[in-house]
């Protein structure tokens, strides 16, 4: 009778292991008590939730265009190209010296005076945008072609490796003083903050000094330069990646090299466009992070980068929409965390979501299993 | 299963990279100024004298970094030091004999530090020391001033364990120019509570013990003054956006914003507080003090220091003139701090009436002395008890608002 209890317990022991429900069982707790959590403060001040959504969103949209270049290079050679943060440091650098040293922010303004002024404004900074992106895309583009692309068919573990030795070269090359710098340096940006408060009375603008009248959220022209930058640059990739010859090129890649190759694609060519084309896109969030947090400096790549790999394996690397809605998730996260649990451990929430999302779904959100290939 | 493994690898790479991205170097205040010196010229080394004769000079030693991590505070060090050196043997000298100065590098670290030490006082015969500039290295040479019963005065040390034993007392024969962490956070609440407010929020980095110390004492000192403290948020030296905390800021509708980090925290946090509606007063300790302060986004703060070179007493417009007239630039805090600690010494030795180390300790640990930083007398633990200043960052420059006594 007792030796069959026993028995009897260790096969519901063993059922439980089996099926992963302890471990299930405290990430659903986790969960609930997350959302429990979030939900009584958006009960509580739904407007300082609002606030924080919209902090969140701005962080989100910068991470996005960043895991943008992870998920695509990702999708094509399968490696993680670790140095795409510090392209992103260098697309701030540039910026930077587009702005201060060469003000390319003022030349429509310049050349042609009688310009209206926003339009010749909004000229200005894409200009700049433009030249962050182009740099950037000519650096990634001598970095595959000098450290990946003799690495196409070593393990992929040494290419990974390079790539770590790659983003180390580029922000200690960075760091000399002929170079770019050593030292934090404050950014200039090119326009002039003007923050707008919305309520049920409608929108109006923040005077400075002036209190936030109460019940209203306040969103700043960089957050609306961020949502509309980011969501123009993601619909162009979109664009590129379904519509243009290149981008079926590139998906015929990324779905099968060999065969790839023998309907006459470039194969070779098509992934140093794709390396370029990330590295713009961490170009132009090189520029819009500089912005938002006016500081550059040349170890800031590190953890953006970091933060938006891990919003790509997130949403599913390799997945472009993916990328998008892990990036959401994880600025959403971090601002979260950092406003309602606890500031020093935003990082910490940070990566935890991925470790969990590995465990439960280890292909990412949008991810699809591996295909076994021939 | 592949890809599984893969991801593992890289998930481990990432976390192995985050734990090795190194602190932001953080820059102590005033290392920004650049001493535009010529380099004085080093005294050379008389050979030591074994009779004492009351005509030889009276020898003291500088140690300061003039290598290392931080070379920009040895010269202005040294060049302060000197220049109170030089008034002194214009004047006659102290017990009517010259004073020679010796200066040696102690590169701001531990074991050069000791040797520099032991050099002079073994080889050189001096019995007075000023220095070391950093803690880390006037900690081990304060060890062997007192066992060596050689008189010690750090102008700028700020650890407390420089000056104080292991038990708290105080080292007989160690003293310090220049006021510890607290004081700062201390003459800041004091401050706010004389201009009118009421309530205010702490932004604070818990890993840094030189944040943590001025929040500390704001804190405590702001609660005793009858204030509120609204919110209290932690923050890492890595972060850059500091949206979700300043979002609370602007909702407690804090009157000040205590934030004593550096410059560079203070150029982030100052930028995005204009976006997110803030409107409580910043205020922080002497890391604001840099060229780098970008003096729009700290626009309206206030921050203490040691000195002003605007302060309008006589005693430091003189400072500041002569200074300027030797080296052609402004001096910074740590020029201050040596010139008054070099003061401090040659004062006691006078008041002593003998050249004996420990009759000068007693004389200094009961002097009062009128100097550039402030009225300086010591207290039990040899830490001066002097006024603090508060300057304002206003309309793109940084002015002198006010002397705040302890």
């Amino acid at each position: 009778m007792r030796a069959s209890t026993a028995t009897s317990k260790s096969i519901l022991l063993e059922y439980i292991i089996k099926r992963r429900w302890l471990g299930n069982g405290l990430l659903i707790l986790v969960g609930l008590f997350a959302v429990y959590r979030l939900a009584v403060e958006l009960i509580n001040n739904p407007i300082l939730f609002f606030q924080q959504v919209i902090n969140g969103l701005q962080l989100g949209f910068v991470y996005a265009l960043i895991a943008l270049g992870y998920t695509m290079v990702y999708g094509i050679v399968r490696l993680i190209n670790f140095a795409h943060g510090d392209v992103f440091m260098v697309g701030a650098f540039i910026s930077f010296y587009g702005v201060t040293r060469l003000q390319l922010h003022t030349w429509v303004s310049s050349v042609f005076p009688s310009f209206p002024p926003v339009a010749a404004q909004i000229i200005g900074a894409v200009t700049v945008v433009l030249l962050a992106m182009v740099t950037c895309s000519v650096l990634a583009f001598t970095i595959e072609r000098v450290a990946y692309k003799p690495l196409r068919n070593a393990p992929r573990i040494s290419a990974l490796i390079t790539a770590i030795g790659v983003s180390f070269f580029l922000e200690y090359f960075g760091a000399l003083s002929f170079v770019f710098s050593p030292n934090f340096i404050t950014y200039k940006r090119p326009f002039d903050v003007t923050t707008w408060y919305l309520n049920k009375g409608g929108i109006a603008s923040l005077q400075s000094g002036q209190a936030i009248p109460p019940g209203s959220v306040i969103f700043s022209n960089i957050f609306v330069i961020i949502v509309i930058s980011s969501i123009l640059l993601m619909l162009a990739l979109q664009y590129i990646v379904r519509n243009t010859k290149v981008g079926k090129a590139m998906r015929a890649a990324a779905y099968d090299k060999p065969t790839a190759r023998l309907m006459g694609i470039n194969v070779d060519g098509i992934i140093s466009v794709t390396f370029g084309i990330g590295a713009a896109f961490a170009g132009a969030a090189g520029m819009l992070y500089a912005i938002a947090f006016p500081q550059v400096f040349f170890w800031m790549g590190i953890i953006p980068g970091l933060k938006a790999f891990v919003a790509a394996v997130l949403g599913g690397i390799g997945s472009i929409p993916g990328a998008f809605v892990g990036a959401l998730i994880m600025g959403q996260a971090e601002v979260l965390s950092a406003a309602y649990i606890s500031t020093p451990m935003r990082d910490a929430i940070a990566f935890s979501i991925l470790i969990i999302v590995l465990l439960i779904r280890p292909t990412g959100i949008f991810g699809e299993p591996t295909r076994e290939k021939a | 299963m592949k890809s599984r493994v893969l991801l593992s690898f890289v998930l481990l790479v990432t976390l192995v990279l985050a734990a090795c991205q190194p602190a932001a170097p953080t820059e102590a205040p005033a290392a920004e100024q650049p001493t535009k010196a010529p380099a004085a010229e080093q005294p050379t080394e008389a050979p030591a004298a074994e009779q004492p004769a009351s005509t030889e000079p009276i020898k003291i030693a500088m140690l300061v970094p003039l290598s290392g991590p931080v070379p920009t505070f040895g010269v202005s060090t040294r060049d302060g030091g000197m220049l109170a050196v030089e008034e002194w043997n214009a004047k006659g000298g102290v017990l009517g004999r010259k004073i020679e100065a010796v200066v040696e590098d102690s590169q701001c670290t531990p074991d050069p530090a000791v040797n520099a030490a032991n050099k002079v006082i073994d080889t050189d015969k001096v019995k007075y020391i000023v220095g070391e500039t950093c803690s880390s290295a006037s900690i081990p040479v304060s060890e062997i001033a007192e066992e060596k019963g050689i008189v010690q005065i750090s102008p700028t040390s700020t650890n407390p364990t420089v000056t104080t034993k292991a038990d708290g007392t105080a080292k007989k024969f160690v003293f310090r120019a220049c006021f510890i962490d607290p004081f700062q956070g201390l003459a800041m609440a004091k401050f706010a509570t004389e201009k009118g407010y009421k309530t205010a929020f702490i932004m604070l980095d818990q890993g840094n013990d030189y944040v943590r110390g001025l929040a500390e004492a704001f804190e405590k000192s702001f609660t005793e003054l009858g204030g509120k403290i609204v919110g209290k948020e932690t923050y890492t030296s890595q972060d850059t956006d500091f949206s979700a905390i300043l979002t609370k800021v602007a909702e407690s509708k804090a009157e000040v914003l205590y934030l004593p980090d550096y410059y560079n925290i203070v150029n982030l946090v100052g930028a995005q507080a204009k976006e997110k509606g803030v409107t409580a007063v910043m205020m922080g300790g002497d890391g604001w003090d840099s060229a780098d302060l970008d003096l729009k986004a700290a626009d309206g703060g206030f921050f203490s220091n040691h000195y002003s070179p605007e302060d309008t007493r006589p005693i430091v417009q003189d400072w500041v003139k002569n200074y300027n007239a030797k080296f052609g630039s402004t001096p910074d805090a740590l020029a201050t701090l040596a010139y008054d600690a070099t003061n401090i010494l040659l004062a006691s030795i006078e008041k002593a009436g003998v050249d004996d180390p420990v009759k000068v300790a007693e004389a200094m640990a009961s002097i009062e002395w009128e100097g550039v930083s402030g009225k300086i007398t010591f207290d039990e633990q040899h830490n001066p008890i002097k006024s603090a200043a508060v300057l304002q960052v206003k309309d793109g420059k940084v002015s002198f608002v006010a002397s705040v006594a302890p």
